[in-house]
Formats: C-alpha cells, sequence, structure tokens
C-alpha cells in the first residue's frame, strides 16, 4: 500500500523494542468477542491509483455537471467563475495540510489570512467583527440565533417566509432540541410580511434574508428599527454574497448580525458542500460571538504577529459552558474567498456583482415574456422568480433532458405547499452567456 | 474591624457591617494567569451562596465565580472589565468584584478565616 | 569564477564574530516578512478582467450600495506572492511529522484531491433533478455502505459538517428517540468521562441535557463501580470516547454499553480516534447505539487549517428511524434524496443547508478504495505500531501516564520535567525550533502537563527515530537546567511567542484605515 511505509522488516525491529510478540497483542485490550480477524465481506482490497481514479472518475460521468449545460440554478448555491490562481492557491501543502492555528508560531500564515478574511468579511456586510467562518449558511444562522436569545436572554426566534427553507428547518431542528421557539411567517414570493408586529417581549431575534429565497430585496432599516424599540436583534442572512457588492450592506441598514453563505466568492457548487458561512456582528456583541476569532498582537520581539484570542468562548476550555460547541471552521473555503476576493478587491467586486444584475435582468425580461411565465418580483439581484401555469417541477424535468437547469421549483423547497408548486426560482450569473438565456426562453415557450 | 473569609472556591469576602465585599484570592489568579475579561453581575441582584455571580476569563482558562455569601448586589468594581489585570495585581484589593448585602450572615461561621485558608492551601500543593 | 560557487566563501570563526541579522527588507532569507493586503492595495488595481456590464436598468429596488466598501485593490501576481509567503510561514504534514494527539495528521494523498475535482462531483448544484446527480448520489451510497460496513451499524448521516456537529447529530437522535419512548421530562442526564473532549459537555449541554462526569480508575479508564453507581432511569446516555483520549481501549466497553442499555440509556460513542481500531473492530459489535466519524482525520480529508471537516454519524438498529434529513433511497429510477421532515416524520430533522460535505465524501471514499479493506486494517496496525514504538523509545526519560500499551497515541505527563523549571508548554516550544510541530498539550486534563503524541501510520521508522532521537536530546537539556533555552523557544520561527494577553484584553479582530492625521483647526 503506497501511503504506508513500513517494511516487515521494520515492523520486525519495532515489535522487538516494544516488546511486543505481534502487533495483535497491542490490542489485547480488545474484548475477544469484538475482534474482526481476516477480510470484510462486500468491501474491496488496495487499489493502485490508475484503478481508483477509473472507478471514480466512472461515477463522475454519471453525473451531469452544470458546466456542460446552461445553468439557472440558485437558491443557497451559485455557480460562478472562480480564478485559477485560487484552486492553486489552496493546494499548497502548506495551506491544505496544517491543523487549525493553535501554535501561532507556526501558523502565521493560516492566521493572517483568516485576520484578513475577518477584514473583507466586516467590510462587505458593513458590520464592525467578523469571525473566521463556520461550516455554512445555514449553520451560521443557526448560531446567529442561538447568540441573539444568549445576548437578550429571550428565547423566541422570528423568521421571515422568504428564508430559505433549508436554513429554516436547521432553526427548527435546533428550536426543539434547545428549547427555544422558531415562528415563521408563511413563504410569499413579493415579500409584503409584517414582522415588526409580530415581535413581542419573548423576542430575541428576527431573522430574514436578503436578498430573499424569491430573490426579492428588502430594506431592512424599518425592521431594525422595530427591533430595536422592543429589544430584539436583527438577524440579516445572505445566501449570495455577491450581491453585497451591489446592494445596501445589511450594516449600513442596521443589522446586529450577519450570517452569510460565502461559496459564491472563491468555491465550487460540490454539490452543496463544503461550503462556508460568514458570520459579522457588532463590536459589543464580540465575546458572545461563537466561533473562532484571530487577534492582532505582537511577538517576543515585539514584531506584529496573529493569535487565535478569545478562546475561552470555546468549547475546549468552557466545556458545557461553552457559547457553542463547534471546533471546526471551514479554513480552506475560507481562504478560497480570501483568495478570490482578494483578486477582485473594490473594482472587481462591485463588477461582478454588475455584471451578475444586469444577467438577471435580460435573463428575466426574455423569460417574462414567454407565454404563461409571469415574474413576480418587484426587485431582484441575480435571481427571481417566476409563475408559471403548470407545475414547475415538470417543466425543470423536462428543460433538464434538453441541457438547461432552469431553476428551482416551488415543490423542491416547499413539498407541504402545492400552492407553490407552479413557481420556478430561476438565477443568473456572470457565467451565464446571452446564447444560454434565449436557448432557455426559446425552450421554456416549447414546454409550456 | 473587618472580618475576612474564604472558600474552598478560592473567593474571597471581606465583612462590614452588613455587607461583605467579594473577589478572588491571589492563589486563584495565579492558577488563572492573565485575567483578560471580567463580566460582573448586575447590581440588585439576588446570589445564593455558592452560585453563580461572575465570570473571570484568562487567556487559557475560564472560570465562574460563585457569590461566597447570599444576598444582593449592591455595587460592582466598574472599572474593573476596563483593566482586568487589576485582578491579577491586586486581588485582594483593587481587584475585588463585588459588594453583597448579606442576607445570612450566619453562613459566615462555617467559611474558613485566613489561617484556615492558608492550612488548605497547604493541603492542596 | 563558476568553480567558486559551491564553496564556502568565508570561514566559520569570521562568521562567528558577526552580529545577528538585522535585515534592511525585514525579510529573512526565504522567510518574507508580508504586509496584510490591505496594506498594499492601490485604488483601481485588479486581479481579475470582468467585462462591462451591458447597460440594464437596475431593478435593485432603490437599495443600490452607495459608498464604498473598502476592499484592496491587487494584481494577479500580487495575490499570488501574498499567499506564496503567507503559506511558508505554516507548519504541515507536507513538511514533516505532526505529532498532534487526537487531531490525526495522516498523509493527506493527492488523488484524493483530484477526484474531488472532478466537474461530476465539484460542479453539481446540491438542487439539480435527481436524474442529473447519479453519479455524486451514488458516492454518497458507496461512502454509506464502507462506513455501515466497517463499523457494523445499519444505519448512517452523512450531513453532518465535522466532529463536533456529527456529535450534536448523534445526541439529538438520542433525544428524539428518548421523546419519542416518552420520558424526554425524566431521562436528562448524561455521563461524560472527566478525560471527554470538550466538545462533548459542550454538545450536552447545548441539547438541553445534563452533564454528569464520571471519573477515571488509576488506569486511565472509566471507572465502571463509579459508573454503575451513577446509572439510572434519570440517565439519557453515556458519551464515550474509544479508543479514549488517553490513548486507551476501553477494556470493559462490552460491559459499560450493557449496564447502559439496561440503565434505559443509549451508548453514544466518539469516534474521533476510530482510526485506531478501522478494520478490526466493529463498533456495532461493541455496543455502540450512535457514533460519528471525522473523515479528516481516520480517511485523511485535508485539515485545511482548520477545516472543513466532515463528521458522518452511524447509527444502531434503535436510532436509525431518527436519521436526519437529507437521506439516500433507492427506487427504480436509482438513486434519490428525502431532503424534507414532512416526508420523513420521526426525522429529528435538518442540520445543515444542503446534503453534508461532498467533496469530504469524495475524498475519504477514494482513500478507502485506495486502502481496501486490508490496507485500512493495516493503517490501524501501523498506527498502533508506531504510537507503541514512541512510548517503548521514550519511556526511560519521560514519564509515560498509564502502562501499556497504547493505541494510536502515546500519553505522556509532565513530572520528567519536575524541578527542572520547564513546562510542558516550553517543552513543545522548543519541539518548533527543531522542525516538529508540538505534540497536543494539556489535553486530556486527567493528567498534569499532558502531551499526547499520535505519530500516526505515515511515519517511517527513520522518521520516529529521529523524532525519538530529538526528543531524548530536549529531556537531556531540560535536566541539565537550560531553562532559559526552553523559555526562549521557539527562536527560529518567522515568530516568536506571541502575546496572547495582549490579543485578549484589547482585541484587535480587523484591519481599519489609519486615520491620517487631520489638518489642526486654526483657533
Amino acid at each position: 500500500m503506497r501511503y504506508l511505509p513500513h517494511t516487515e522488516d521494520d515492523r520486525r525491529a519495532m515489535l522487538a523494542a516494544i516488546g511486543a510478540p505481534s502487533v495483535d497483542a497491542l490490542f489485547r485490550d480488545v474484548p475477544p468477542s469484538a475482534r474482526l480477524d481476516g477480510p470484510i465481506a462486500g468491501l474491496s482490497t488496495t487499489m493502485g491509483e490508475l484503478e481508483v481514479d477509473r472507478h471514480m472518475s466512472a461515477l463522475a460521468a454519471r453525473s451531469r455537471a452544470a458546466g456542460s449545460m446552461a445553468s439557472f440554478i440558485g437558491a443557497g448555491a451559485y455557480r460562478h467563475h472562480v480564478p485559477s490562481s485560487v484552486d492553486h492557491l489552496i493546494q499548497r501543502g502548506e495551506f491544505l495540510t496544517s491543523y487549525t492555528p493553535y501554535q501561532p508560531e507556526v501558523s502565521q500564515g493560516t492566521l493572517q489570512y483568516l485576520f484578513e478574511f475577518q477584514t473583507q468579511v466586516a467590510m462587505i456586510t458593513g458590520m464592525e467583527v467578523a469571525n473566521a467562518s463556520m461550516y455554512d449558511g445555514a449553520t451560521a444562522t443557526v448560531e446567529a440565533v442561538v447568540m441573539a436569545n444568549r445576548a437578550t436572554r429571550r428565547g423566541k426566534a422570528i423568521l421571515s417566509g422568504g428564508l430559505h427553507p433549508h436554513y429554516r428547518a436547521v432553526i427548527e431542528t435546533q428550536a426543539h432540541f434547545g428549547g427555544f421557539t422558531a415562528v415563521s411567517a408563511p413563504p410569499s414570493p413579493v415579500g409584503g410580511e409584517d414582522l415588526a408586529t409580530m415581535i413581542d417581549a419573548e423576542t430575541s431575534c428576527v431573522v430574514v434574508q436578503n436578498p430573499s429565497v424569491f430573490g426579492q430585496l428588502v430594506d431592512l432599516a424599518p425592521l431594525a428599527k422595530a427591533c430595536q424599540a422592543r429589544g430584539a436583534l436583527l438577524i440579516a442572512v445572505v445566501t449570495e454574497v455577491v450581491s453585497l457588492g451591489a446592494v445596501t450592506s445589511p450594516g449600513e441598514m442596521g443589522a446586529d448580525i450577519v450570517a452569510c453563505e460565502g461559496q459564491s466568492i472563491g468555491n465550487a457548487l460540490n454539490f452543496g458542500g463544503p461550503h462556508v458561512g460568514l458570520f459579522a456582528t457588532r463590536e459589543k456583541y464580540v465575546r458572545q460571538m461563537p466561533g473562532r476569532l484571530t487577534g492582532e498582537t505582537v511577538d517576543a520581539d515585539g514584531r506584529r504577529g496573529w493569535v487565535l484570542t478569545l478562546s475561552t468562548r470555546e468549547q475546549h476550555i468552557r466545556r458545557e459552558k461553552a457559547t457553542s460547541n463547534i471546533c471546526t471552521n471551514s479554513g480552506l473555503c475560507a481562504l478560497a474567498f480570501t483568495i478570490h476576493m482578494s483578486l477582485l478587491g473594490e473594482t472587481g467586486f462591485r463588477r461582478l456583482a454588475a455584471l451578475n444584475h444586469a444577467a438577471a435582468v435580460r435573463l428575466a425580461e426574455k423569460l417574462d415574456g414567454v407565454r404563461g411565465a409571469r415574474l413576480l418580483n418587484q426587485s431582484f439581484f441575480n435571481e427571481f422568480t417566476l409563475k408559471l401555469p403548470v407545475p414547475a417541477a415538470g417543466v425543470v424535468d423536462a428543460l433538464a433532458e434538453r441541457g438547461v437547469l432552469a431553476g428551482v421549483p416551488g415543490s423542491r423547497l416547499w413539498p407541504e405547499r402545492p400552492d407553490l408548486a407552479d413557481l420556478l426560482i430561476v438565477a443568473a450569473t456572470e457565467t451565464n452567456t446571452e446564447a444560454e438565456m434565449d436557448r432557455f426562453a426559446t425552450l421554456l415557450e416549447e414546454v409550456l | 474591624m473587618a472580618e475576612l473569609r474564604f472558600t474552598k472556591e478560592h473567593e474571597w469576602v471581606r465583612i462590614e457591617g452588613d455587607v461583605g465585599t467579594c473577589g478572588i484570592t491571589d492563589y486563584a489568579q495565579s492558577q488563572l494567569g492573565d485575567v483578560v475579561f471580567v463580566e460582573l453581575p448586575a447590581v440588585g441582584r439576588k446570589v445564593a451562596r455558592g452560585g453563580d455571580a461572575a465570570v473571570v476569563e484568562s487567556v487559557k482558562a475560564a472560570s465562574e465565580v460563585y457569590a461566597p455569601v447570599s444576598g444582593e448586589v449592591v455595587a460592582v468594581n466598574e472599572g474593573l472589565p476596563d483593566n482586568p489585570a487589576q485582578v491579577n495585581q491586586s486581588p485582594m484589593e483593587d481587584g475585588w468584584f463585588m459588594k453583597i448585602r448579606l442576607s445570612d450572615a450566619a453562613e459566615l461561621t462555617a467559611m474558613m478565616d485566613e489561617a484556615g485558608y492558608k492550612a488548605y492551601l497547604a493541603t492542596l500543593s | 569564477m563558476d568553480k567558486s560557487q559551491g564553496r564556502v566563501t568565508r570561514d566559520a570563526a569570521e562568521t562567528a564574530a558577526l552580529p545577528p541579522v538585522v535585515t534592511a527588507s525585514g525579510h529573512r532569507g526565504l522567510v518574507m516578512d508580508e504586509k496584510l493586503i490591505f496594506e498594499q492595495g492601490v485604488e483601481g488595481r485588479c486581479g481579475v478582467d470582468l467585462p462591462e456590464p451591458p447597460p440594464v436598468a437596475s431593478r435593485l429596488g432603490g437599495l443600490e450600495r452607495k459608498g464604498p466598501i473598502g476592499l484592496p485593490g491587487l494584481s494577479e501576481p500580487q495575490v499570488i506572492r501574498h499567499f506564496t509567503r503567507l503559506s511558508q510561514k505554516n507548519f504541515a504534514i507536507d513538511a514533516g511529522l505532526y505529532p498532534l494527539g487526537s487531531c490525526t495528521m495522516k498523509h493527506n494523498p493527492r488523488l484524493n484531491e483530484k477526484m474531488a475535482r472532478l466537474p461530476g462531483f465539484a460542479d453539481v448544484h446540491p438542487l439539480q433533478p435527481a436524474s442529473t446527480v447519479q453519479g455524486a448520489l451514488a458516492v454518497m451510497d458507496e461512502l454509506s455502505r464502507w462506513l455501515t460496513t466497517l463499523t457494523g451499524m445499519p444505519a448512517v448521516a452523512l450531513s453532518p459538517g465535522a466532529g463536533a456537529h456529527g456529535e450534536y447529530c448523534g445526541m439529538v437522535a438520542i433525544r428524539a428517540a428518548i421523546e419519542a419512548r416518552g420520558e424526554a421530562a425524566t431521562r436528562k442526564r448524561v455521563l461524560v468521562p472527566e478525560s471527554a473532549h470538550g466538545t462533548n459537555p459542550a454538545t450536552a449541554a447545548a441539547i438541553g441535557f445534563d452533564v454528569d462526569p464520571i471519573p477515571a480508575e488509576a488506569g486511565g479508564r472509566v471507572d465502571v463501580a463509579a459508573l454503575k453507581a451513577k446509572l439510572g432511569p434519570d440517565v439519557a446516555a453515556i458519551m464515550l470516547t474509544n479508543p479514549n483520549t488517553c490513548g486507551l481501549f476501553e477494556a470493559e466497553i462490552v460491559e459499560i454499553a450493557r449496564l447502559v442499555r439496561e440503565a434505559g440509556g443509549y451508548f453514544y460513542c466518539d469516534g474521533a480516534n476510530f482510526n485506531a481500531i478501522a478494520g478490526r473492530v466493529r463498533p456495532a459489535d461493541l455496543g455502540i447505539d450512535a457514533m460519528h466519524i471525522n473523515l479528516h482525520k481516520t480517511f485523511s480529508t485535508p485539515h485545511g487549517g482548520g477545516g472543513p471537516g466532515s463528521g458522518p454519524v452511524v447509527f444502531s438498529a434503535r436510532l436509525a428511524e431518527f436519521v436526519p434529513v437529507p437521506y439516500l433511497v433507492r427506487d427504480g429510477e436509482g438513486l434519490s434524496l428525502v431532503e424534507h421532515k414532512a416526508d420523513a416524520p420521526q426525522s429529528l430533522g435538518r442540520l445543515k443547508g444542503f446534503h453534508g460535505q461532498m467533496g469530504m465524501f469524495v475524498r475519504a471514499l477514494t482513500y478507502m478504495l485506495s486502502h481496501g479493506a486490508d490496507g485500512i486494517r493495516q493503517a490501524s496496525n501501523d498506527a498502533v505500531l508506531n504510537a507503541n514504538y514512541v512510548m517503548a523509545r521514550l519511556q526511560d526519560v519521560m514519564t509515560p501516564s498509564f502502562a501499556g500499551p497504547c493505541m494510536h497515541e502515546c500519553l505522556f505527563d509532565d513530572r520528567f520535567l519536575k524541578d527542572t523549571g520547564v513546562t510542558t508548554l516550553d517543552f513543545a516550544k522548543a519541539m518548533i525550533d527543531e522542525g516538529y510541530h508540538p505534540m497536543t498539550m494539556y489535553f486530556p486534563l486527567v493528567v498534569h502537563g499532558a502531551m499526547l503524541i499520535e505519530p500516526t501510520e505515515s511515519e517511517t521508522k527513520e522518521s520516529l527515530d529521529l523524532f525519538v532521537d530529538t526528543m531524548r536530546a530536549l529531556v537531556e537539556r531540560a535536566k541539565a537546567g537550560e531553562v532559559a533555552y526552553f523559555r526562549a523557544a521557539p527562536r527560529l520561527t518567522p515568530r516568536r511567542r506571541l502575546d496572547e494577553t495582549r490579543a485578549a484584553r484589547a482585541p484587535v479582530l480587523r484591519w481599519k484605515k489609519p486615520v491620517s492625521a487631520l489638518p489642526q483647526a486654526a483657533e
């Protein structure tokens, strides 16, 4: 086996040094009833690189890559162009094969990019501080709710109907088992929900996604005021971070916590993971914040350097009193985000956002003209919702057969709501060409 | 004359009249190392002996500070959160945490005096 | 002339007389001092070429961003150089032996990286129609089969994002099972050994369980008598790591499982150390009800400087019906996912935005296929052999906390440093100057000044011998009274010891544009 270096001579010499007759003797504490001897039925044996490559490539060929079709699917994960240097740099062994930077003297590389990541996240969200990332957008959102419960000493979260239903489901799981309440407004493609009147003395937070899962943009400022007046926190959720290059940031609109899915910058779709959760808040809540944090300091020679800090909030010290049980961030995905964002800079990030918006506007114009399809959004960034005269799932399947991933049908996200089955959520990014959009419109016309 | 009492959790309380000033001992601060953060209770909060009252954090450890006596918090060391190093530099004076109006003075009889606490520390090393 | 190139240009005595090197650039040879990107950016510079957007009427509904964001502008070569320089300040498995106990820093094969980037896995949207993602679903299915076969457990949840998330998933399933029995109000106590990972009590507490520590016996294992005394109708579960965090196999584990089950509780096993026994022991045969598996430990998906991880959980038949959504099902048209609790009423619900860490599933499956069942067993054997070899070769100069044999990691305490003035931390920092990442320190908490060494199966005997010789030399230095040497360590790193107190007392968590000196207002 190519990864295992020992020869039989090595093993014999080592056993002799240990004073054990055999490797089996080292396992003497295993109860005899639980010992597994010999091969394991149903599992293959050692394979060379070529054989494994062949096997895995054959599996991969049974999926249709989004890039091999015209893809207009969003709803929480977006297909963007990632510059080649990103994947090259994250595969450097010093990044790829290092551990969490608990030993700062030999981890300044990781610590410095995390500090840069935290700064970029704080800047684009319009917040004061950000952590070193979470698993994904949904888990960042649920951590935001738990933090709001802690900060306000209350236990009721109000969820907008525009929140991604998977995010809502993650919050509901944690609410059920964590002893707090989550109340949801019904899903509504065009907004218009009155969350402010739902806030009461028990409300710790209001969770609003912007743009909503339907693509609708929301001005959070009035809600931020309503939250503030009643002592609740406003949590803004962003599943498409590219929007932050074009849309007023949640911080500017008065959000107290911002939770984002950061996949769009630097990371592939990966069939849903790994992605990277962004988490930002106000300075006054920094000690309530979950997750790792990198801070600036100096070394023994007075030179600037970075360390993980405020770690006493974390599970390995606080144990059952920790702010969260999480002990991993999404380091390498955060690195990809940092590199891509460094390449973009102010000019590139804003232009990328403008390109996405323009693509969606063009596509919306084309599809809204298709007989029977109606655009529901008054406003949007790079994603919008169409109402179709038929259930959208069938349309999506029919177009997939013709090489177009048309979007996400309402029934995929809300199977319990047949009234939403005729909705199709469609995204466009800078990767979509004019020709792809025309093809989409033509095919939609054909199947409707 | 002020009476000084100690707990096995390394808190001290100095009694003047019906109010006890509380903090953590020199031994406690030396075990924690450099204190970086202190969270104090709200004035007016009722605390029970042995219950959570404050939080003290160093770089490597976080610890609850238990109320050494039961009663109502009547004052806290307002400057301490901004200068947590006082806990290290002066644990028994400038680094005090809170003042509690005692609800049950009888609790004091079960606590150690200075000599008793010194003897207790000797058993720990 | 050319021939002078290989010669020493100065003799040693002359070099020795020179003062320490202080460079004008701040760089030191190949170690570059690197500013933050925010200190390098120039307005208008950009590392990507994007076309001019076509003119369209804005549909942003009046929410257009107004002011600047503040992001710095850098060219592509600047970005490449910046992150290359940063990478050179990191220790990594690729660079050397990484003996972090309980973290399993084994070789990360590059085939895994290549496979994870195949478009049929990486460029697939999680909400594509099932008919277009059969290959990706097949990876999940094959990985499930490997995990359930290796563990002997009938069900698996793939979605947890990392080990701690897996623990959460497993404990929530236990809570769901207890609720289904109508005992949610009464069964609330979870027994956790003092040696447990900090995530265990944190997880139990997050679900509303009361954590009750159980002591270890003198041999470093759970005190079964003490455990027995704590069992009762209010016990929901025990959370046990096996092999435990002292690197020992819990020899009484089958008995422990029986006792807990008889008391009506469930057995959660922290599978962080499954890499010691994979292919040799099936957790199902130990009586376990739920166990998470850190794919980034046992199955070598890269740690990536702190994630992404992946923490699938295997379940016994008692808990199988409570698995979270999404989960895989197979019908006449192939594989598909059940994504909603509405379609799976007994499910504990959803834990993650999409289906789990697909990129890690591909890497882990590639690793499993490369090894095969025989190779996985051999890897466990070699991991245990290497740890025992290190222990055997250090036990006369350092102080093992418990008698062997150990499993995949060996635990020492700081008794051998008594009266030297050198602490565990100082000793670890001196290892850095020797070219090693420190071992895990001060964990587990059950021994004083713990040093937990996990060499992994990736190391050659020669590599272990050099490591052992280095450790012995350091011990000798400590015993010779060279306290100052240890306290000053490390001295050969890009940065020396960092002031963590300063970082925590007045946290600086982001870069801020320096406030430029404003002109004084004339009075």
